[in-house]
């Protein structure tokens, strides 16, 4: 993958390294070369990779005192919480880890949207990310219903009812999500084992993400292939491993505000009520990072049609290298995207809103009008621009922001690429 | 630093989003000082001593506490009761244990280890004994209500006369706090219903406040060592940011003076 070859220096060195080039890729990732204006944007790559670990490490540990059983679930949540050693610490990193995630994840997703980092030859990356971000969805909305609190059972019960929308099939696959005919202890069970299984498989397509990423370098806040290695680029240690250091530390405390002294601000009250087949709470509400997508669903009348619509606004994020038509990637150049970049910004934050309150009334209207402009931004808005735009000139290179009097080689092959 | 500023702008949104959705209430809450709250936050040792007592001399008739067990109240953090204190409180009730040697289940006084003994069997007999509204268990009550324990502190003195046209069944009373404003509850607290030994005068402002911040530690016993901890954590975030960035600072000076 690097462009010279690398000899280890020790006999021994040199030996395993031909069976197994482990050194060659710790070589590869200490040198690989980074564009040297990324900005603190660009360190959430690094904080995810933390956030996934810490919620492994945290997650195996509970595991260990976790009782997945209808009976015992939330008991043994409070025998975490009470008994064992440091066990509040650990669930508290663990449940706030997953809003910390989310958190970055979303940061990491808009980057790219800024940037457009999901634009060739990225694609595959962007494809491998929106897959771990469904996945990461599955993973935390099945912990949430391992406490077995109220919000579990019927936030479970709630989702799990949506693939009863199919036509036809809909009430079997419902029937064999549960394992029975309501949620109940073999529902969290399979949750269980789903949710340690889910974790590792993100951490597979995690390494897929890093080595997709690694074949044409980092995209950078101005949007424009460099040369590698140049005067453009730094080696990854000591430059960036030090700056995704510092952000991460910064993000860390944060984390620990959450964590020592509001614990509970981003889960719902009604978690700590043991489940209840029998009483429905007043409010059925997701996390919060799934408010946005709830809001989708909920504005659509027809059952069906509100999980395609859930759906389709998740997955058109996959067909975004397409949507874009234009050939500029980063909005630093794009004055008109840049304005529709921030509005979508706005849609998303206003989704998440009304997916908080109840589906009635004004909230219902908004909710409505979001979502229509959520999709007319990615089906109607976004293809157009990159015809109608008139952008700005791209500097040549990093290091040469200021285009001065030579001739302004890429401006002019954007506009050819244009008139094409 | 700007994006920084960019960054908390949008997780105290995030925030004031998810608290708004938290909150469906009818009245104001009550507010009173909790010295629990905070980065320093500490329980009051003896407002956690006379809260037990309100909760055994008043709750516990109808309450349960199950995730707590005698021992608790003589822990760091806790009531803190002296080791012969707690073992008085718990040898005052008595408990089903067996079978022993002969099959026989046999009666015998609480041990430190034993949970705090249940009001009634199971659900349904306090459901039967209080019609049929079930007192909630009051282990993790002050987690399981959006407001906590100022939702709790307010709905203990929230008890009124219907307002006129309101009218309210057999065993109902009206709370100006409880969602809906309809309680099964009647109101628990009197003024002296208890005999305070420390010499504090028991109103029902006074009782309502101990017994709150009980329920307060009931839910996170370790609510002070993750204030401790939570400070010593993050100074020591702090520091080493700071010097991560001074690294970062130097490292970056080699290529460019300004990053």
């Amino acid at each position: 993958m690097s462009d010279h070859e690398y000899t280890p220096t020790s006999k021994f060195g040199k030996w395993f390294n031909d069976r197994l080039p482990l050194l060659t890729l710790a070589n590869h990732l200490t040198d690989y070369p980074t564009p040297k204006n990324l900005n603190y944007w660009w360190t959430f790559g690094g904080i995810l990779t933390f956030c996934l670990i810490t919620q492994i490490v945290t997650g195996l540990t509970l595991a260990m005192h976790y009782i997945a059983h209808a009976d015992m679930a939330f008991e043994s949540v409070e025998h975490i919480m009470r008994d064992v050693n440091y066990g509040w610490l650990i669930r508290y990193i663990h449940s706030n880890g997953a809003s910390m995630f989310f958190l970055a994840v979303y940061i990491h997703i808009f980057r790219s949207l800024f940037y457009g980092s999901y634009k060739s030859p990225r694609e595959i990356i962007w494809i491998i990310g929106i897959i771990i971000y469904l996945l990461m969805m599955a993973a935390a909305f099945m912990g949430y219903v391992l406490p077995w609190g109220q919000m579990s059972f019927w936030g479970a019960t709630v989702i799990t009812n949506l693939f009863s929308a199919i036509p036809f099939v809909g009430e079997g696959i419902v029937n064999w999500l549960w394992g029975g005919y309501s949620v109940d202890n073999p529902t969290l069970t399979r949750f269980f084992t789903l949710h340690y299984l889910l974790p590792f498989l993100i951490l597979g397509l995690v390494v897929l993400h890093i080595w997709a990423l690694h074949v044409p370098g980092n995209n950078n806040p101005i949007g424009i292939d460099i040369k590698k290695p140049s005067k453009d680029t730094v080696p990854f240690h000591p430059y960036i491993v030090i700056k995704d250091g510092f952000a991460l530390l910064m993000f860390m405390i944060i984390f620990a505000f959450f964590i020592f002294y509001s614990p509970n601000i981003l889960g719902h009250a009604d978690n700590y009520i043991e489940a209840n087949p029998m009483v429905t709470p007043a409010h059925i509400v997701p996390e919060w990072y799934l408010l946005p997508f709830y809001a989708i669903l909920r504005s659509i009348p027809d059952k069906l049609l509100g999980v395609v619509a859930m759906l389709s606004a998740i997955l058109i994020l996959a067909a975004l290298p397409w949507l874009d038509t234009s050939k500029i990637r980063s909005a630093v150049f794009r004055p008109l995207y840049k304005q529709f970049y921030w509005i979508l910004v706005a849609d998303v934050l206003i989704l998440g809103y009304v997916g908080a309150m109840p589906a009635e009334g004004l909230y219902l209207l908004v909710a409505r009008v979001a979502t229509a402009y959520y999709f007319l931004h990615f089906l109607v808005f976004l293809p157009v621009l990159g015809f109608k735009e008139k952008t700005l000139p791209v500097p040549l290179s990093i290091t040469e922001p200021v285009l001065g009097g030579s001739p302004n080689l890429a401006t002019a092959k954007n506009k050819e690429s244009f008139e094409k | 630093m700007k994006n920084f500023i960019k960054l908390s702008s949008i997780l105290i949104l995030i925030c004031f989003t998810t608290a708004q959705s938290n909150s469906a209430e009818t009245a104001k809450f009550l507010k009173t000082d909790w010295s629990f709250k905070g980065v320093f936050g500490k329980f009051d040792r003896g407002s956690l001593q006379r809260g037990y007592q309100v909760y055994t001399e008043v709750c516990s008739s109808c309450h349960s506490m199950k995730y707590l067990s005698y021992r608790n109240l003589g822990e760091k953090g806790g009531p803190e009761f002296s080791e012969a204190e707690v073992k008085a409180i718990a040898a005052s009730f008595i408990v089903i244990d067996g079978p022993n040697a002969d099959g026989e289940m046999f009666e015998r006084p609480a041990k430190l280890s034993d949970k705090f003994v249940k009001p009634y069997e199971n659900i349904k007999a306090a459901e039967a004994a209080n019609g049929g509204a079930y007192p909630p268990d009051m282990s993790v009550l002050v987690k399981a209500r959006g407001g906590g324990v100022d939702y709790i502190y307010s709905l203990l003195q929230g008890y009124e006369n219907a307002p006129d046209g309101m009218t309210l069944d057999e065993g109902v009373h009206y709370n100006k706090y409880m969602y809906g404003n309809k309680i099964k509850m009647a109101s628990p607290l009197s003024e002296g219903i208890v005999e305070y030994g420390d010499g504090t005068e028991a109103t029902v402002e006074q009782m309502s406040k101990d017994v709150t911040t009980f329920l307060m530690w009931a839910a996170e016993p370790h609510l002070e060592s993750r204030h401790q901890m939570g400070f010593k954590a993050i100074i020591y975030l702090i520091i080493l940011t700071i010097l991560v960035y001074l690294s970062m600072k130097k490292i970056w000076s080699r290529i460019e003076p300004e990053v």
